[in-house]
């Protein structure tokens, strides 16, 4: 026995959550840079096209939605698997999932429409900020999505253990703060785009 | 004897959320995200000033709010190391915004043709030099 | 589909026209071959795929990031040497032997290298290396994604010399600042060089931040709380903090400036609203806690030594960590002094002069630390403590150089000056070169069993303090003369003379770097007479000493419980006993090839975006995102270290302990 070292097993805590906060705190700056580029550069329009010409409210309304009930949808995922549920767990993730594909899918298609119209990334350095600010967003979520349906499968595979309960509760973190990130584009881009 | 008991439970960001929070976090969202969307699309105010002031504050709350219910934010949260994170990022994302802000509405203000951010196009370009002789 | 694949690679990128570039990749080719050939006699492969490519321990990490940093030294100095002898020549009607198209490489390759393949692969080699044994910690929080951040590196270092031999690198300095760095005035693929292994590093970078201060805060040993914690820990995670929260925005800053380059947009061009001062700007909120990051540690190893040879508990422990977490904030608020000189105005400037101004008092503050700290010890100079001390002399005066161009109507005359230069490498070479020759000298009998070898470094140490001077006094007077920096030729002979103290330095610290290498050779020849037997060769004051040299592959037989700072020198001061029996089995990660396997691919489709192959790119960055879910679905990682095992390892280290005394 020594009061210098212990004689049994030291389990340190796991240190995985605190480590993707750190990690979504980390694309919460490179996020922020993209909002400063926009902040500065958002109202260079180079004699082209203006936000209150292009931005589509309703479509942005419903998109907003669509992300804000994926939100709720993986909340339910959450206290499915507090409760150890797993089917229902996997259900309200694929909820999520198809919400997150819809809100890519109005994305996309807004792109694409701006482009043919042609006010794409290249028009002006306003485009080039927005294109890149609401990409990079629809970028993560994509990838997120992509994480969620290889978890689904790993969840299907070996259930509700530890590590996956852990790699579920990083995920409802990134899917939150993507969330969160929404809010500031929502704001700053769509809606005091189009103030005069 | 030193033995130390490490008690094994991830004192996770998510733990303890339940039903009720999240969906008082959500009608709390949907409100905060219809209101300025009615404000903008309405023209309710004249000044867009005051629209702006008014739809950054509730984007801000409705941040909060997320944090707070979706989130699980704490002040316990992995010993609170997530919120003192949260909060040094927070630090740090305000002065890069408002940074640079400052800075490039000096410069710009300084050091562009007749004062204005927006210079007229053309006014600054450089002349291809490809088509230089 | 021809162009798909090899996009606007051909045998032109390839320089057989250039003898320089030419002979040295002759020389490369040939000692390259000479590696693998020694490798194969030696049967190494298995154990270097086994034993290092795929460890996940953070002391091997540590090791090869070591050395990665030492051999990337050897290729930045061989462009300082070249601009150094450039510059010493090329006055009036002589033009020197370096083409303003490649002067302006050099200078651009040494900087990029020396900061992100040299100063971050030595200072986070260290800290990987030393925080888990500080801690009493096996290893580090993420050992998988350690390994993995580490190849990240190295892929970046690779596709920084591969530019060298295919195609050019840029031409922009080492921030490549646009409009020169976009696409219309680099069109080539020097400035995507430069991108691609700044991102691809980046990514380790940011990674191995976010492992250090997950470990730092979860994995201390029992009884180690923060205040207790030794003083290079607390450097490292304040280090590790101002990574996690500077290295995203340089992420974002070339990531615009690739799209301005790959998709036409217009983040930093001159026409359709783009504004360059925008990256200047951006890069600088970066760059300036980046310096940070590379001398907190080097304090931090300063701290360790001053302590330990001068036999004295550190002075101030609580103000050099106030010290430490002030300057991270306040790192966060200086970056414009960077620029003065383009215009933000009067209101601007004064802030940013004065917090400038300010940051010099914490660091201050440390150096009066270390000095009380030496004030009535018994000072040993060890090498450690003669880097220490030269670290003392010559960055205090670095820092006031700094502190003068912090004045901006001072720095409206010096800014890209000689002076400027002179500056930054005296901070630089004085603080975080010097200390990371103190850390390495200071752990390597940790890190391998045996010191080395002290007249060779000794001599090292003299060569480099003494080139130093040499070699940046002079810049010190051109800069007040008004010498522009980054100028391949001049027409002033009256200048020639400064140029030419400068190349003598130069070529003082050529012999301080081949005395160095030397060093390394006696000493391994040397080992038996310089080994370490009982793991603590300096008297320490921490817990890596209360390891054998080097540690068993668990660190810890047993988890240390901590009662006080300088806890190894509280266990020697209480007779301390070593556990001889008890063992029981240790949890341990296992080793994997993932982690390179994924940093290959990632430096396989740098390359081929670099060069426009966007088949092979697409290809690549499929195969990466394939090869991270294949390895989402590897569960079993980890293993159990036997208590017999154990049991063997610590009675042999019982033996030789007690044949020594």
């Amino acid at each position: 026995m020594s009061r210098y070292y212990l004689t049994t097993e030291h389990h340190p805590e796991n240190g995985t959550l605190l480590g993707f906060w750190l990690y979504l705190m980390s694309d919460c700056l490179v996020f922020a840079c993209l909002f400063a580029v926009y902040a500065v550069l958002g109202r260079h329009y180079a004699g082209g096209p203006t936000g209150a010409e292009l931005f589509d409210l309703p479509l942005v309304a419903v998109n907003t939605s669509l992300l804000l009930l994926s939100s709720i949808t993986y909340g339910f995922a959450m206290l499915a698997m507090n409760g150890g549920r797993l089917r229902e767990t996997l259900l309200w993730l694929a909820v999520t999932g198809m919400l997150g594909a819809g809100f890519i899918g109005l994305e996309l298609h807004e792109f694409a429409h701006l482009v043919a119209d042609g006010a794409g990334p290249q028009r002006s350095a306003f485009l080039s900020s927005f294109f890149t600010l609401v990409g990079t967003h629809g970028l993560h979520v994509t990838f997120g999505i992509v994480w969620l349906i290889t978890l689904m499968m790993q969840l299907g595979r070996h259930g509700l253990t530890a590590a996956n309960r852990r790699r579920v509760m990083c995920l409802s973190m990134f899917w939150h703060f993507l969330d969160v990130v929404w809010i500031g584009v929502f704001t700053v881009v769509y809606l005091l785009g189009v103030l005069p | 004897m030193s033995e130390e008991h490490v008690p094994h439970h991830d004192s996770a960001i998510e733990h303890a959320g339940s039903r009720k929070d999240y969906v008082t976090g959500f009608v709390l969202a949907v409100l905060l995200t219809a209101i300025p969307f009615w404000l903008v699309m309405g023209h309710v105010f004249g000044h867009s000033d005051v629209t702006a002031a008014i739809i950054i504050g509730l984007a801000i709350v409705q941040i909060v709010i997320h944090m707070v219910y979706f989130l699980h934010m704490n002040t316990r949260a992995e010993g609170g190391w997530s919120l003192l994170a949260l909060l040094f990022t927070t630090m740090l994302v305000v002065i890069a915004l408002s940074g640079s802000l400052w800075v490039m509405y000096h410069l710009d203000h300084n050091m562009m043709p007749a004062g204005m951010p927006d210079a007229m196009p053309g006014a600054t370009a450089m002349p291809d030099p490809r088509t230089m002789p | 589909m021809r162009e798909l694949v090899f996009g606007r690679l051909s045998w032109d990128a390839i320089p057989f026209h250039e003898p320089i570039l030419l002979g040295t990749f002759i020389a490369v080719a040939i000692g390259g071959v000479a590696l693998l050939a020694l490798i194969t006699y030696y049967r190494f492969w298995g154990s270097l795929w086994r034993d290092w490519i795929t460890s996940i321990d953070h002391k091997k990490i540590g090791i090869m990031y070591v050395i990665l940093g030492l051999v990337m030294l050897l290729r930045g100095f061989s462009d300082a040497i070249m601009m150094r002898a450039q510059q010493a020549m090329s006055f009036g009607d002589s033009t020197g032997f370096l083409p303003p198209h490649h002067y302006d490489q050099v200078f651009t390759a040494h900087g990029v290298i020396m900061i992100f393949f040299v100063a971050m692969p030595l200072v986070t080699g260290l800290m990987n290396f030393v925080v888990p044994l500080q801690i009493g910690a096996r290893d580090v929080a993420f050992p998988f994604l350690n390994n993995f951040s580490f190849w990240m590196t190295a892929s970046g270092a690779a596709l920084v010399m591969m530019s060298l031999f295919v195609g050019e690198f840029a031409r922009t300095g080492w921030l490549a600042y646009p409009p020169l760095s976009g696409v219309m005035f680099s069109p080539d693929v020097g400035v995507d060089y430069y991108i691609w292994s700044l991102q691809i590093a980046g990514v380790g970078t940011l990674l191995s931040g976010i492992n250090l201060i997950v470990t730092i805060v979860k994995m201390r040993a029992p009884g180690m709380t923060l205040m207790k914690m030794p003083v290079f820990t607390w450097t490292a995670l304040c280090t590790n903090v101002l990574i996690v929260a500077a290295f995203p925005v340089l992420t974002a800053v070339l990531a615009l400036l690739s799209l301005d380059r790959y998709a036409g947009t217009n983040f930093f061009t001159n026409t359709l609203g783009g504004n360059a001062m925008m990256y200047v700007n951006l890069i600088w909120i970066w760059g300036h806690p980046e310096v940070y990051i590379l001398i907190l540690p080097a304090f931090g190893v300063f701290s360790e030594i001053v302590a330990t040879f001068a036999g004295k508990r550190l002075f101030g422990y609580a103000s050099m960590v106030y010290a430490t977490v002030v300057i991270t904030i306040l790192s966060y608020l200086v970056w414009l002094h960077h620029f003065f000189t383009m215009g933000s105005g009067a209101s601007v400037n004064s802030f940013f002069g004065i917090t400038t101004m300010i940051i010099s008092i914490p660091t201050g503050a440390k150096i009066f630390n270390w000095l009380f700290t030496m004030y009535h010890g018994r000072i040993r100079f060890e090498l450690p403590m003669m880097w220490t001390v030269g670290f003392i002399c010559t960055f205090t005066i670095g820092g006031m150089t700094g502190v003068l161009l912090a004045v901006p109507p001072a720095d409206f005359v010096l800014h890209n000056s000689l002076f400027l230069v002179a500056h930054f490498h005296n901070v630089i070479i004085g603080g975080v070169v010097f200390g990371m020759f103190a850390g390495i000298t200071y752990w390597f009998p940790k890190a391998f069993g045996f010191r080395l070898d002290p007249f060779w470094g000794k001599c090292s140490f003299w060569f480099w303090l003494v080139g130093f001077w040499f070699a940046f006094a002079p810049l010190y007077v051109l800069g007040l003369m008004g010498v522009t920096r980054r100028l391949s030729h001049f027409d002033d002979p009256g200048l020639q003379i400064w140029f030419e103290i400068a190349a003598f330095g130069a070529a003082l610290i050529f012999l301080g770097i081949s005395c160095f290498i030397v060093q390394i050779i006696v000493s391994i020849r040397h080992r038996a007479q310089l080994r370490d037997i009982t793991g603590d060769p300096w008297d320490g004051r921490t817990l890596e000493w209360s390891t054998s040299s080097p540690p068993p592959p668990y660190n810890f037989a047993f988890t240390p419980v901590v009662h006080d700072n300088d806890a190894w020198s509280d266990m020697k001061n209480h007779h301390y006993s070593r556990p001889v029996e008890g063992f029981i089995p240790i949890h341990m990660p296992s080793n994997t090839g993932a982690g390179f396997i994924i940093a290959m691919l990632s430096a396989v489709c740098g390359f081929s975006l670099i060069w426009h192959m966007w088949l092979p790119a697409a290809g690549a960055f499929a195969a990466m995102l394939i090869a991270i879910i294949v390895h989402s679905f590897n569960y079993d990682r980890d293993y159990h270290v036997p208590a017999e095992e154990v049991l063997h390892v610590e009675a042999a280290r019982t033996l030789s302990l007690s044949g020594q005394s």
